[in-house]
């Protein structure tokens, strides 16, 4: 398999959706090497999720290796959920990671960025959860 | 179950010039055609636009406020989209209004209230017209695809408390599907919330009534509207 895996964010801000992308960038290292996306807010930047939004910046991460989509709250995971259950899209082989958005974000981004396959950076974003705090 | 003299046949009278299919039965029994889907989405944008303010007050109240002004938004959408290029099957129609408050909506209700009548329209398939009884399966399906995408059920304190008795008594009539819809909307006022941002707010989401099942009951509510 050839490419990186992409990675979206989607959050009800853009400030969010932008932030985490920059803070999973920067933590990683990743540089310019694994596409990250945001699409935070709605299509005329208000609170709320745009499946516009989500649906092209699924298609600008896609490097032929898979995209993985990490996403907030409420709307945001009906609206990704729904736009699974379209078909057409998203791109092929987009996931819904089930995992704490920024902390998921870190590990994906990480992961993806040491060139593993779509599995195993889902894996990694989820395996956030496990990370007790207290 | 009364027999198609139960909704005084009220959806197929006189809208002959308006038709678009060209072999819809005309049996007695109440045809559902396009023109019918398109007066319901209609008289529910209407009803979403006058109703905006109540939901979102409704909304202020457990949830985030915006469920009035998110609906609007959506079917302001779905209006210009039929208008712009008329469906001319049940089922097509439905898909329309469905994909537009996918995309447009902006919170939860867009993908809920989209899988719902796309899904329901899927049901219908390509069929010219269609029955009310045919139409309350197509909503069953539908009302089955958000519950999965929600993992929500009846007694969640959502937009379920309405459209589940509805669809049963759409087998009825769309009089008694109003009447099954607004009760059921009623009827999440003591409900605790367990599913969105309400479940957040425990038992302060008692003593409120649903604005998802709020609006849901304008959804069937609006069919009798359509049938006149």
């Amino acid at each position: 398999m050839t490419g990186v895996v992409g990675i979206v964010l989607v959050s009800h801000s853009a400030q969010v959706a932008a932030s985490v992308a920059d803070l999973a960038r920067r933590l990683a290292g990743a540089g310019d090497g694994v596409p990250v996306a945001a699409a935070g807010g709605t299509a005329d930047g208000g609170l709320g999720t745009s499946s516009e939004l989500t649906a092209r910046a699924a298609h600008e991460v896609d490097r032929g290796a898979g995209v993985a989509v990490l996403v907030d709250i409420g709307s945001a995971v009906l609206t990704v959920k729904a736009l699974l259950a379209e078909g057409d899209e998203l791109p092929e082989r987009t996931r819904l990671v089930d995992a704490p958005f920024v902390e998921g974000a870190v590990a994906a981004v990480v992961t993806a960025a040491a060139g593993a396959d779509l599995d195993a950076v889902v894996a990694a974003a989820e395996e956030a959860y496990g990370y007790r705090k207290v | 179950m009364p027999g198609p003299a139960g909704d005084g046949g009220a959806a197929s009278a006189g809208r002959d010039d308006a038709h678009k299919g060209a072999d819809v039965p005309r049996d007695g029994d109440a045809v559902l055609d396009a023109e019918f889907f398109l007066r319901w989405m209609n008289a529910l944008a209407q009803a979403v636009n006058r109703e905006a303010a109540r939901l979102t007050e409704l909304d202020a109240a457990i949830g985030d406020a915006d469920h009035g002004t998110n609906m609007q938004r959506g079917f302001t959408a779905v209006t210009a989209a039929l208008e712009k290029d008329a469906p001319d099957t049940p089922g097509a129609v439905l898909m329309l209004t469905g994909r537009q408050l996918i995309s447009t909506v902006g919170g939860a209700s867009g993908p809920l209230y989209g899988t719902l009548l796309r899904r329901a329209g899927k049901a219908l398939g390509d069929e010219a017209g269609v029955s009310r009884a045919q139409l309350a399966e197509a909503l069953r399906a539908g009302i089955a695809a958000v519950a999965q995408l929600g993992g929500a059920k009846a007694g969640d304190k959502t937009m379920l408390d309405a459209l589940e008795p509805a669809a049963v008594a759409l087998d009825e009539s769309f009089a008694a599907a109003r009447e099954a819809a607004e009760g059921g909307a009623a009827a999440t006022v003591p409900m605790l919330a367990r599913k969105g941002r309400a479940s957040y707010l425990g038992e302060r989401s008692v003593g409120h009534q649903d604005p998802g099942a709020t609006s849901s009951a304008l959804l069937i509510g609006t069919l009798e509207e359509a049938a006149r």
